[in-house]
C-alpha cells in the first residue's frame, strides 16, 4: 500500500510546496518508508535544473551499504568534470545533503539522452529529475521529514505530484522512491501506486530498445514506459491510454510534465483515486484526506473509473 | 465405509463422519421464544429518543474518539446525532447497532458507517471506499458520490448513493437493496449472493460477474457482461417494487422504470448440486 498525490493550479502559481506536503502527510498511514516530491517551480525556463544523487540515505531502516562520505566527494568531482567535458555550465549548485544536489546548469542541446548516459555512468551517481521546472525530491521518511530536510516548503509553481511509500517488492533507498524521472525526457515525472505483474517482460523490451532502469522497482516500468512511448511520437496522452493495455496488474498512476498533469487508472480500477476539479484548480490522491488538507471545505469529488485517463494543462 | 442406511439420530454427514459432534444446543425456535425475551441483551444498543438531538464536531477529533462520542450520545438517550465536520475521515458512524438518526454534514472516508445493524443515516456529501460494508439493517443515504467496494457484503438495509459509485458496488452482497442514482464503475454485483442492486445510469465492464444469486437492475448503458451475469424479463411485479423502492428513496421517482433492464445469475456456474468427493464415495 501506497500513497500518490497530485495538484495543477491552472492559470495561477501557489506554494505546491507547501500544499503537496500536507496531502502526503495525510496520506503517511499508507507508507513512509519514503516520500517523494515532484515539483513544477517558477523559473525562467533558460537553463536546467539537475537534481540528482551521488550516494544513499543510510539511516535507520534504509536498505543501503553504508559508504564513506569522502567517495560523495569524489563522485561529485567526476560530475563535474564530466559536465564541463559535455559543454555543461554549473550556474548555480547546491548540496543540500552529503549525498543530494541540486544544480542549475547551461545546456543548449536538446537531447539529454546522451547527456545522462555519460552522467549515470560515473558508479553511484543516479540523476532524479532533469529538467527546466521540474523539481525531484524523495528521500526516506514521511512528507514532513523530507520536506523540513529540504526546505519544500516555500517553493512556488504550478503543479506537482508525490508518494508516500510502503516497500513491498524492492528496497528501503532512494533509489527505489517515487517520483521516478521520464528519462531521458526534459521535466517528465511519474508516481504509481500498484503493483505490475508483468514487469520483468516489459522491462527486457525497453531495456533492448537503449532504455534504463535504475531500480527494480515495477513502478519505475510506468516511466520508462511512457518515456518509450513519446520517444516514438506519441503524445503524453496517447502514451498512458496505450499503457492501459501495456501494463498488466493494478495501477493508478500519475504523469507530469512542464505545463500538463495526467492520471490513469487501470482497467480493473483496483487502486484508489479520488479527485476533485474546478476551473482553476485539480487535487487528487489515494484518499479525500489528502484532497482536504489543501480544500478544507465541502467539495465535490469523485472516483475516476475503470480505465479512465485524463491529463489537465496549467 | 460409513453405513448410510444407519442414520436414525445423526445426520448423514455424521454417519459419514464428517462431523462428529451431536448438536444438542437449543433450537432456533427455542432461542427466540418470546417468553424469554426479557433475558435478551443485544450487546451495544441502547434506548434512544429520536426527539432528543445533539450535534457532534469532530474535526478535532480521531475515528475512534468520534465513535466512542457517538456511543456515548446513544448511552444518554439522543437519538438524532448530527456530526458536524467530518472532512473525510475514515471508518466514521461503524459498529451502531441502534435504531439512531444520524446526519453527516459532510463527506467520509474509508469504512464509513460499516458493520451497523438499524440506524437510519443521511450523509450529506461523498463516502470513500467501502461505505456500510456489512450493513445488516437501516438505511444510509449518501446526498453525492461514493467510492469502489460500496455496500460489500450486505446483509440487509437499504443503501441509497444519489451521485456515482465506483467499481464492485455490492461485491459479495447476501441481502438488502443497493440504489444508485448516477453509473456505477466496473465488477459491479461482483460475486454477490442475494439482494438487489438499482443502477439509474450506466453501468461499467463485467456486471454481475460470478454473481450467485440476486437481481441487478439497470437504466442506462451496460459495458460488458461479466461471467454467467444474463437478462431476465422484467415484470409487471418487478416494475411495481421499482417505483415503490424509487419513491421511498427519494430518488428518481419519475424514472420510467419499464426500461430498465433486470440481470440475474444464469446459474451455470453453480456446483452446489454437485456431490463432494467423499459423498459420491458413499453413494457409490
Amino acid at each position: 500500500m501506497c500513497g500518490i498525490a497530485g495538484l495543477i493550479h491552472r492559470g495561477k502559481s501557489s506554494n505546491v510546496g507547501s500544499e503537496l506536503q500536507g496531502m502526503l502527510q495525510a496520506l503517511k498511514h499508507r507508507g513512509e518508508d519514503s516520500t517523494g516530491y515532484a515539483l513544477y517551480g517558477d523559473t525562467d525556463g533558460k537553463n536546467f535544473i539537475m537534481r540528482f544523487k551521488v550516494g544513499e540515505n543510510v539511516g535507520e531502516g534504509s536498505s543501503s551499504i553504508v559508504e564513506d562520505v569522502s567517495v560523495y566527494d569524489e563522485r561529485k568531482k567526476i560530475v563535474d568534470q564530466t559536465l564541463l567535458d559535455l559543454g555543461a555550465k554549473i550556474v548555480k549548485e547546491e548540496r543540500t545533503l552529503p549525498y543530494s544536489l541540486r544544480y542549475e546548469i547551461a545546456y543548449d542541446k536538446k537531447d539529454l539522452l546522451d547527456f545522462s548516459q555519460k552522467i549515470e555512468s560515473i558508479p553511484g551517481v543516479e540523476i532524479l529529475s532533469m529538467g527546466k521546472s521540474l523539481e525531484v525530491i524523495k528521500d526516506l521518511g514521511n512528507a514532513k521529514v523530507v520536506c523540513d530536510r529540504y526546505s519544500l516548503d516555500k517553493l512556488i509553481g504550478t503543479h506537482a505530484i508525490g508518494h508516500a511509500r510502503m516497500a513491498t517488492e524492492s528496497g528501503v533507498d532512494i533509489k527505489s522512491a517515487h517520483p521516478f524521472w521520464g528519462y531521458p525526457f526534459s521535466d517528465v515525472s511519474v508516481v504509481h501506486n500498484g503493483q505490475l505483474t508483468n514487469y520483468w517482460n516489459n522491462r527486457r523490451a525497453l531495456e533492448n530498445k537503449g532504455m534504463r532502469f535504475m531500480s527494480e522497482c515495477d513502478s519505475e516500468l510506468i516511466a520508462v514506459y511512457i518515456a518509450q512511448k513519446m520517444r516514438e511520437g506519441a503524445s503524453l496522452e496517447e502514451g498512458m491510454k496505450d499503457s492501459l493495455l501495456g501494463l498488466d496488474g493494478v495501477f493508478t498512476y500519475f504523469v507530469a510534465t512542464k505545463d500538463s498533469l495526467g492520471m490513469a487508472k487501470d482497467t480493473m480500477a483496483a487502486k484508489p483515486l479520488v479527485l476533485y476539479e474546478s476551473d482553476d484548480l485539480v487535487a487528487m490522491g489515494s484518499e479525500e484526506i489528502a484532497i482536504r488538507s489543501v480544500l478544507p471545505q465541502e467539495i465535490e469529488t469523485y472516483d475516476p473509473f475503470d480505465g479512465e485517463v485524463k491529463v489537465w494543462q496549467i | 465405509m460409513a453405513n448410510l442406511k444407519n442414520v436414525e439420530k445423526k445426520t448423514k454427514a455424521q454417519a459419514m463422519g464428517m462431523h462428529t459432534e451431536v448438536l444438542t444446543g437449543r433450537t432456533q425456535q427455542k432461542f427466540f421464544n418470546p417468553d424469554e425475551a426479557e433475558n435478551f441483551y443485544y450487546f451495544g444498543t441502547y434506548d434512544v429518543d429520536f426527539n432528543k438531538r445533539t450535534d457532534l464536531d469532530v474535526k478535532d477529533m480521531t475515528a475512534a474518539e468520534a465513535n466512542k462520542e457517538i456511543d456515548k450520545l446513544m448511552s444518554e438517550g439522543y437519538g438524532t446525532i448530527v456530526i458536524k465536520n467530518p472532512q473525510g475521515k475514515h471508518s466514521l458512524g461503524v459498529g451502531i447497532l441502534n435504531k439512531l438518526n444520524l446526519i453527516f454534514e459532510g463527506s467520509l472516508g474509508y469504512f464509513g458507517m460499516g458493520s451497523c445493524d438499524g440506524p437510519i443515516v443521511r450523509i450529506n456529501g461523498r463516502v470513500g471506499w467501502s461505505c456500510a460494508e456489512n450493513l445488516m439493517a437501516g438505511k444510509v443515504v449518501i446526498e453525492k458520490n461514493a467510492g469502489s467496494c460500496f455496500g460489500a457484503a450486505i446483509r440487509g438495509g437499504d443503501l441509497i448513493c444519489k451521485g456515482s459509485v465506483g467499481a464492485r458496488t455490492g461485491i459479495d452482497m447476501k441481502g438488502g437493496t443497493i440504489i444508485i442514482g448516477g453509473d456505477a464503475g466496473a465488477f459491479t454485483g461482483f460475486m454477490m449472493q442475494r439482494g438487489r442492486i438499482i443502477i439509474l445510469g450506466d453501468v461499467g465492464i463485467n456486471l454481475g460477474d460470478s454473481m450467485y444469486d440476486g437481481t441487478i437492475f439497470v437504466g442506462g448503458e451496460i459495458g460488458s457482461y461479466g461471467s454467467d451475469a444474463v437478462d431476465a424479463e422484467l415484470t409487471k411485479s418487478d416494475q411495481d417494487w421499482l417505483k415503490r423502492k424509487l419513491k421511498v428513496a427519494e430518488i428518481g421517482e419519475k424514472f420510467d422504470v419499464s426500461k430498465m433492464k433486470k440481470i440475474v445469475a444464469g446459474k451455470k456456474l453453480w456446483n452446489y448440486d454437485n456431490l463432494e468427493p467423499t459423498e459420491k464415495k458413499g453413494a457409490i
